[in-house]
């Protein structure tokens, strides 16, 4: 199938899995160093930042909780994204990115309501309160993990690969209504401060720190992404051979 | 509780979910890795090395 696909750019180059793995090998080692500079020096640049003087200290969780619950709506995006990939042009790895993401995604969406969890209890007096924001979230991560079940319910990923599309395709519907629900709705939960149309509200000496933390958890989710993606790629190639191997056997027994 | 401590669990957590995370990603990949070497070790081949390589 290969030689039919004229290698036009680069997402045509990659929809071939053994180039996929070799550009995975290449930017891995790279990114993941890179990720881990960046969040040494967006962590020490959230604990040299002021104190809010209303938060204390605890606005030291903002550094980690913001980045988490933006990756945990950049992934369903990357993952809805990749659903598009399967359905329309069938794009050999879509499935895989898909696959691949949801536990990550899971991982940064659970950190995102822990720490907003930790957060909330000294400053609103209360772990959890079912407003439109956090249910809304809580709601994200219960499809991260209907998620994780779909793609490895099946033992042939090509079957579930549909499925799972369209159920991520589905439930894309709920990243705007995380996004807005804190307009739409009368939510504990404060408005955005960074990204709205009349510029962040935050002062820069706590954006900056705050920048480079998303940044920094950014480059590890796509470190990860990349990584996990290349092992579903190997799991997939072992599949098949164990089944040419299985074939063989009984080709030779008979 | 002082605020510090809130501080602490939230990043203390928060290390252990990320740190998980890498380590379940390196360990999977490393599982893999050892299939595919045991495999090719006993002569599999993949059914587009084959084509390649008997010409099919």
């Amino acid at each position: 199938m290969s030689q039919t696909i004229p290698a036009t750019g680069r997402w045509s180059d990659l929809a071939n899995p053994t180039r996929f793995v070799g550009f995975a090998n290449v930017l891995v080692p790279w990114l993941g160093g890179l990720s881990a500079a960046l969040l040494a020096v967006g962590i020490w640049m959230a604990f040299a930042a002021p104190e809010d003087y209303q938060q204390g200290i605890t606005v030291r969780i903002m550094y980690i909780h913001v980045p988490f619950a933006w990756l945990a709506m950049m992934c369903y995006s990357i993952m809805s994204a990749s659903a598009i990939g399967t359905l329309v042009w069938r794009h050999p790895l879509a499935d895989v990115s898909l696959k691949a993401a949801a536990p990550i995604g899971a991982v940064f969406t659970a950190l995102c309501l822990v720490t907003g969890s930790i957060w909330g209890k000294p400053m609103w007096g209360t772990w959890w309160v079912w407003d439109a924001r956090l249910t809304s979230v809580f709601i994200l991560f219960l499809m991260y993990l209907g998620l994780i079940a779909l793609t490895r319910a099946l033992d042939d990923p090509a079957r579930s690969a549909r499925a799972a599309a369209i159920v991520t395709l589905v439930g894309f519907v709920n990243v705007p209504i995380i996004k807005f629900s804190v307009d739409w709705w009368n939510t504990l939960h404060q408005p955005a401060s960074v990204m709205r149309l009349d510029g962040p509200t935050i002062h820069p000496s706590m954006l900056w720190p705050l920048l480079i933390c998303a940044l920094g958890f950014s480059l590890l989710f796509f470190t990860l992404h990349l990584m996990a993606i290349r092992t579903e790629i190997w799991r997939r190639r072992v599949i098949a051979m164990r089944r040419v191997s299985a074939r063989r056997a009984d080709a030779g027994a008979a | 509780m002082s605020h510090e401590l809130f501080v602490a669990a939230a990043y203390g957590i928060s290390a252990l979910g990320i740190l998980g995370l890498v380590a379940w990603n390196l360990i999977d990949q490393r599982a893999r890795k050892a299939e595919l070497a045991d495999l090719e070790a006993r002569g599999v081949r993949r059914r587009s090395d084959r084509a390649a390589t008997d010409g099919r």
